[in-house]
């Protein structure tokens, strides 16, 4: 995701669907047996030659799962999913743990290399087209990338580089081995194996996922950043994501995902935890581009995530920002426990659905420290027959004194087939606390329209400028390379929706 | 489903069972086949829980634990009430009292619905929606009594006052009346509600109410719940707007130790209209929710929401509101705002507005804020001279200001102004709110 | 060239142009005034292609293509420029981005190549500075929180940007001050030459003393009721609309 250069097979890989990322490798690959049981817990966890504290607590978040339904609430249908019919590990043959990535499979750095992504540390970061307001490309910043290909992360960048600032970057199998006190002591603090259906499963069956440690006083030098890329056929995808920042350090990471194009459903179900200490603050960033299905809503990635950062510091901070254009569905609610105080949460989303997309998203704000503040800044947009859902929950507990929300939640409709919707919950127990929320739903103007076509730009651009327009509060939040990647998915994702 | 087996559940339903036969209309076949299918659908559901989306902000365990008896009939009781200024229909414990009502010479036609009830087949029960509401399955099997008015085409039917009020009686009793109101093409009336009872009385009142406004019709409906401190009140209001037509609907949420104001408007004509503004007083020990949910289903409607809490002492206050524009309904105008003043560290809001939109031409906005009084605002008040506990009162008046303007019927804003005006200042002494 | 022949359009099916015909020929500039309701506005949108404006008879060639058939991009990257009278916000989107978008939309037209960043804000503060205007204007979302002067202003920078072969200037006066005013005119003026021609709809006389036209004409009720030199222009202002619609 970071910096993306198209190729030339990038450019003949675009399909009608203009869905340009969703070619498969050809790889040789070792998968678990098909199915869901005690046994396939084990053989993960089995795999990853983990000790024995960490299987008892996959198990202990089996036995929780099998006990739990799957959630309804949300505004989105699809047909059961049955967990018996799917792979819960899938990850390419090595001969050896790669060394360096020169050891890496050529074919996994071939793959990599197709969908933009700098594994090579060396690499100069190609510039990247069309920015528009500011030409000047003072000194990219490399960027460090997780590569995670189906089970496992094939890749680790720039790991001896950050070392020397202390920062511990790398897969969570590889941290479960050397650094078990941490894991130990974070995994699950957050968002506990029981918290949700799909969380209990991920706790059971996740396979690998990014970790990340930045020491006291910190400020880490260069964007983290995980891509993950579901490869193969009837595969789950099961990533755990780990960060810690301790006190005064700063961190920005970023995510990016994609997936081959296929007829069937895949379950994507991750769970990210963020920890923030004191004067701690971290930025995550999600552009979330899974295949989506095709216009009819066939195939697409259901992408069922639980993310939650704990602000445990004092004046410690969070911010979430996702641009979500991909999934067949999306259901995901990026969170912050604000419990130290004067701390800070923030959540800045996009989201968009076209064709048969649906998207039930947004966030939780728990205000538990006193003065803790948060923003929330949705933007969704809804095409074809898209459904697009704004959920959010504001928590005020009695001693947040001071607590300050403000929530603005803006929707846009193309076309008369698809829906837009906002659910937000204001539960406030405390008096000194200030909350606000605004929601608005518009569609775009034909005086819009008219002047940008006036000035000779087509329908389909005219629209899509409209929509970055719409969507700028929050693109604005995004890392640089980022925000120009995410305009051009923007419009993209709405191919086929004017005219 | 299976079914709920509450204390409260299993006793109505039992009574509904004692009953059947002596229940108005208890021989009249579709009137018994819809009480059947309302006492299946209560069966199915049993009171609401908080498991229900719908309910997840107020709790019924205390009603669907307790037993409710029934209410004495023929009680010729001593219950003192205001000399009628005009056209007035007067319900005891939920039955009608014509001995106490005023509904001559009416230009329109207004009785007892048990009264009437087999001729009113095809009007009771096609707005409300029972299989969805539990209270409203509750009303329809155990309805008694109720106020039918029908407004004739093109008839100006001024102001009708409908006063409901409980006695204080040691039977705890539980009624559910059920009033229809249908307002034929071009006609309009002015329903001045109120519902008191007595402070210390125990009394559940559940009443449901049935609108259908046809073509360029107008109901104003004000509504004043002024119940006793330890009553419930659980009211449910169906209302339809046909082309053109408007609905007008202000509701004072102040009494009862536990009130839900549920208000479901369907606009089904293009150019309908509804206007829902109110506000709650909720002092210490109470318990106050609104509910609406707002049906844009025909192109061209607006509606207009404002409704303010106000909160003090130890008490719950609840806002939900849904805007759902249908697929037909494009150039929709939808417009909500709810907001919530806490004067008390104890107190506690939950607000739900909610938009659920399938069409593309349209404006709607919703917007929500909570918080305490101004604090600069307090300050420049006293820094002229203003007492705290005045300047506190001036500024509670203001906040309420916004959604009783927005009443435009003067008898409903006079009596909702009287109901506002001075509550700041008897939550001093009955709340034990601390006063500088 | 436009020749306009015998137009008739209609806003919601009420008709408000009636026969108007009007040839401009390339280098020349001419003023259409007319009173409130005469149906300037129509004209300017049914040459720019606006939905809802319905031609009912009549043609309009530009270039030798029949303007009417084309999409309003189609006619923009043509050459054909309208000046809003109302120019229209577009919350988020940058001037700067805009600007490049539609400069770079006329220039794949032209077969010209199309401008990277820097080029772009070399030649836009080029023009800015000329029209005097602060730079931040680039930045700011288009026309959002404009005040009517800027807009205006906006407006005339895209018109010399994208220097088309044919201008409307919809009323484009109203409501400016002199300074503005001389501003526009300047503007336009600058663009003037044998392949440039504009067509300026105005209420007043005014602007005209800094454009002079080639030819004025009197719109009445949708169509083309007197046509003269720029004297007709003063004519107007000394006896009003009222004398000539009388006369014609």
């Amino acid at each position: 995701m970071p910096a993306v250069t198209e190729t030339l097979e990038t450019v003949q890989s675009v399909t009608d669907s203009g869905y340009k990322w969703g070619f498969e490798t050809e790889i040789e690959m070792e998968f678990a047996p098909k199915g869901l049981n005690e046994d396939i817990v084990r053989f993960i966890s089995r795999k990853k030659d983990e000790p024995a504290w960490l299987l008892d607590w996959r198990l202990k978040a089996f036995a929780i799962w099998k006990k739990m339904e799957e959630p309804t609430w949300a505004a989105v249908k699809y047909p059961p999913i049955d967990y018996q019919d799917s792979y819960y590990y899938a990850a390419p043959v090595q001969k050896a743990k790669p060394k360096s990535l020169d050891e890496v499979d050529p074919e996994l750095l071939k793959t990599y290399a197709k969908l933009g992504i700098p594994l090579k540390e060396q690499a100069i970061l190609a510039g990247v087209e069309g920015a528009g307001e500011s030409p000047a490309d003072s000194g990219r910043m490399p960027i460090a990338v997780d590569a995670v290909f189906d089970s496992v992360s094939v890749a680790t960048s720039y790991k001896e580089r950050l070392a020397k600032d202390g920062i511990i970057f790398c897969s969570i199998s590889e941290a479960v081995h050397e650094h078990p006190e941490l894991v130990r002591q974070y995994l699950g603090s957050v968002v506990p194996q029981g918290d949700n259906f799909y969380a209990a499963l991920n706790s059971a069956v996740f396979t690998d996922g990014s970790f990340v440690y930045i020491p006291k006083g910190v400020r880490c030098p260069m964007e983290l950043s995980t891509y993950f890329r579901i490869n193969a056929k009837s595969t789950g995808q099961f990533e755990r994501t780990l960060i810690i920042a301790d006190e005064r350090s700063h961190v920005s990471y970023l995510e990016g995902c994609t997936a081959p194009m296929r007829d069937e459903n895949q379950l994507h179900a991750a769970v990210v935890e963020l920890v923030a200490l004191d004067d701690a603050t971290i930025k995550y960033s999600t552009v979330q581009n899974w295949y989506p299905g095709d216009a009819e809503g066939r195939g697409g990635i259901y992408n069922f995530v639980t993310k939650r950062g704990a602000c445990r510091g004092a004046r410690s901070k969070i911010s979430w920002t996702q641009v979500e254009t991909g999934s067949a569905i999306t259901w995901k609610y990026p969170s912050c426990i604000l419990q130290g105080d004067d701390s800070v949460g923030e959540f800045y989303s996009v989201a968009i659905t076209n064709n048969r997309q649906q998207a039930d998203t947004g966030t939780k704000m728990f205000h538990i420290g006193k003065n803790t503040r948060s923003t929330i800044v949705s933007k969704g947009i809804s095409a074809g027959k898209g459904q697009n859902t704004y959920r959010g929950l504001v928590k005020i507990s009695p001693k947040a004194h001071g607590a300050r929300n403000f929530t603005q939640c803006d929707s846009l409709l193309i076309g008369d087939q698809c829906g837009a919707h906002t659910v937000p919950y204001i539960e406030n127990r405390c008096m000194t606390a200030k909350v606000e929320h605004e929601a608005t739903t518009s569609r775009i103007a034909e005086d819009q329209l008219f002047y940008c076509r006036q000035r000779g730009l087509n329908e389909e651009e005219a629209v899509g400028m409209i929509v970055n327009g719409f969507a700028r509060e929050v693109l604005k939040e995004l890392p640089m390379e980022f925000a120009v990647e995410a305009q051009k998915l923007l419009q993209i994702s709405l191919e086929g929706s004017v005219g | 489903m299976t079914a709920v087996a509450s204390t409260g559940a299993a006793a109505f339903l039992g009574r509904y069972e004692g009953l059947r036969t002596r229940l108005p209309g208890a021989r009249v076949a579709w009137v018994e086949a819809l009480r059947n299918g309302a006492a299946e659908a209560f069966r199915a559901q049993g009171f609401p829980t908080r498991r229900m989306e719908a309910w997840r902000y107020t709790d019924l365990a205390s009603v669907a634990g307790a037993v409710f008896g029934e209410p004495l009939t023929g009680v010729e009781d001593a219950t003192e009430i205001p000399a009628a200024a005009g056209p007035r229909a007067v319900f005891i414990d939920g039955r009608f009292r014509p001995d106490l009502s005023t509904l001559d010479a009416l230009p329109y036609a207004a009785d007892s619905l048990a009264r009437v009830l087999p001729t009113l087949d095809g009007r009771i029960g096609t707005i409300a929606r029972p299989a969805e509401q539990p209270m409203a399955a509750l009303n329809t099997m155990l309805f008694e009594d109720g106020l039918v008015v029908d407004v004739p085409a093109g008839v100006a039917g001024g102001v009708l006052e409908l006063l409901s009020l409980a006695t204080d009686s040691e039977r705890a009793p539980a009624y559910h009346p059920r009033h229809l109101v249908r307002l034929g093409a071009g006609a309009s009336l002015t329903l001045l509600e109120t519902a008191a009872g007595p402070q210390a009385a125990r009394y559940l009142h559940n009443p449901v109410f049935e609108i259908e406004i046809a073509e360029g019709a107008r109901l104003a409906h004000g509504r004043l719940q002024q119940e006793g401190r330890e009553g419930v009140f659980l009211s449910t209001v169906y209302a339809r707007v046909g082309a053109g037509g408007a609905y007008d609907n202000f509701t004072l949420n102040a009494g009862a130790r536990l009130a839900r104001n549920e208000i479901h408007v369907a606009l089904t004509g293009p150019k309908a209209e509804a206007h829902m503004n109110g506000v709650q007083l909720v002092g210490d020990g109470q318990h106050a929710d609104t509910t609406t949910t707002l049906d844009h289903a025909a192109p061209d409607c607006s509606s207009r929401q404002t409704y303010k809490t106000v909160l003090a002492g130890r008490s719950r206050g609840v806002f939900q509101g849904k805007i759902h524009v249908h697929q037909v309904a494009q150039k929709t105008d939808g417009y909500q705002m709810n907001q919530a003043l806490l004067l008390s560290p104890e107190a506690e809001i939950d607000s739900k507005p909610q938009l659920e939109i399938y069409a593309d031409d349209v404006k709607c906005s919703h917007g929500a804020t909570v918080g305490e009084l101004d604090a600069d605002h307090l300050f420049f008040l006293r820094s002229r001279g203003i007492p705290e506990a005045q300047a506190k009162a001036i500024l509670v008046e203001a906040f309420l200001t916004e959604a009783v303007e927005a009443v435009a019927e003067e008898p409903i804003r006079a009596a909702l102004t009287r109901g506002v005006a001075g509550w700041w200042q008897r939550q001093g002494v009955a709340g034990g709110i601390e006063e500088a | 060239m436009l020749k306009i022949e015998n137009l008739h359009a209609a806003v919601d099916g009420k008709p408000i142009l009636n026969g108007l015909s009007l040839t401009i020929a390339p280098g020349e500039v001419h003023a259409v005034m007319g009173p409130n309701g005469s149906g300037k506005s129509t004209l300017s949108y049914v040459l720019a292609g606006r939905e809802g404006y319905e031609v009912t008879e009549g043609s309009v060639s530009f270039h030798g293509q029949d303007l009417l058939a084309m999409e309003p991009e189609e006619r923009a990257v043509a050459g054909m420029f309208l000046a809003f009278q109302a120019p229209v916000e577009l919350p988020g989107v940058g001037n700067a981005n805009f600007l490049r978008t539609a400069l770079n939309a006329v220039r794949r037209a032209r077969g010209e190549a199309e401008m990277d960043a820097m080029q772009f804000l070399k030649l836009a503060r080029a023009r800015m500075k000329v029209l005097n205007m602060p730079e931040d204007m680039l930045k700011r979302p288009v026309n959002v929180g404009f005040s009517g002067g800027e807009k205006k202003r906006n407006e005339m920078l895209q018109l010399a940007m994208l220097a088309p072969k044919f201008a409307v200037l919809d009323e484009t006066d109203s409501g400016l001050d002199i300074d503005a005013l001389k501003m526009v005119a300047d503007t336009v003026n600058s663009l003037r030459g044998p392949d440039f021609s504009a067509l300026v709809i105005t209420h007043y006389q005014r602007l005209l003393n800094h454009i002079v036209p080639d030819r004025v004409h009197v719109l009445s009720a949708g169509r083309i009721i007197k046509s003269g030199g720029p004297e007709l222009a003063q004519e107007l202002e000394a006896s009003g609309y009222a004398g000539v619609q009388a006369a014609a």
